[in-house]
């Protein structure tokens, strides 16, 4: 009697936790906050009926070290982040801060009007707009009554 | 071989000092390296969006407080439709030990990176003793 007792016991308790560890990891879910490794450099895209902006977040390069191309409605954002020089005697207390090569390329949805492409960076974004083709664009046919 | 770039994704300030925000919006933690040389600190946080005038540094203290403010871009027509990174202002708080040389401290920012330089005070820094001979 006195081990079933234990074993319900035991049961239960590990149901309890089970039940504890699903409402923890649903919470991180739902929360959107879990920490993990995302392509670089992120981007954010918004859209119109006229084309998209794309901004991306590349701290601490300089302009001049970025590449974008464009081919095919594949937008490429390619280039690297050097790492702080070591000085004579420094030491490293805190590296949370990434460096080395990065890629990213991005289809687009519609045609590019590829010789109207902006693109500018400032303060660390990185800001591209792409003008949709005109010949991409929906265009509203009129129906003629007879 | 390069090394190929990955970070983390960014991470919010959950609480302000256990306070609540009372600006509607999204609070990041600067990702920071900080070094050590003999004579100072050096501070370097990401904070993308931010410029030399939307920073702000305060030293309270021993409390080393970075806050960068930034201002969502917005595009008239246009709707955000896909998102990697989460927009908003930057806050991080560091404690000093007493040996930084407060007058001293220079900031800047450059391309989205914040930039300080903390030099130790004297008093903190190495010494050599020289050994005459009697």
């Amino acid at each position: 009697m006195l081990l079933q007792k234990f074993v319900e016991n035991d049961v239960l308790s590990s149901l309890r936790d089970m039940q504890r560890l699903q409402q923890q990891l649903n919470r991180l879910l739902s929360a959107g906050g879990w920490p993990a490794a995302e392509e670089f450099p992120p981007v954010n895209v918004w859209a119109s009926e006229n084309g998209a902006v794309v901004r991306s977040e590349i701290p601490g390069i300089e302009p001049s070290d970025v590449e974008i191309s464009l081919v095919n409605n594949t937008l490429t954002i390619k280039g690297s982040r050097k790492a702080e020089e070591l000085k004579n005697g420094q030491r490293c207390h805190r590296q949370e801060r990434g460096y080395g090569e990065f890629t990213r390329s991005l289809q687009l949805p519609f045609g590019v009007d590829a010789d109207n492409v902006q693109a500018r960076f400032s303060n660390g974004v990185l800001q591209i707009t792409l003008p949709r083709a005109e010949a991409d664009k929906p265009r509203k046919i009129g129906v003629k009554a007879e | 071989m390069p090394t190929e770039l990955k970070e983390m994704n960014k991470q919010e300030v959950l609480t302000h000092n256990g306070a609540e925000q009372t600006r509607p919006g999204k609070v990041f933690v600067p990702r920071t390296d900080i070094y050590e040389s003999q004579d100072h600190l050096l501070l370097l946080a990401d904070m993308p969006g931010v410029g030399q005038d939307s920073v702000d540094i305060t030293l309270e203290r021993n409390i080393l407080t970075i806050h960068g403010r930034v201002d969502p871009p917005e595009f008239e027509g246009y709707s955000l439709t896909y998102s990697e990174y989460g927009i908003g202002d930057y806050h991080r708080e560091f404690a000093l030990s007493n040996e930084i040389d407060r007058e001293g401290i220079q900031a800047s920012v450059r391309n989205g990176v914040l930039r300080l330089v903390l030099p130790k005070s004297r008093s903190a820094m190495p010494r050599k003793i020289t050994v005459e001979a009697e």
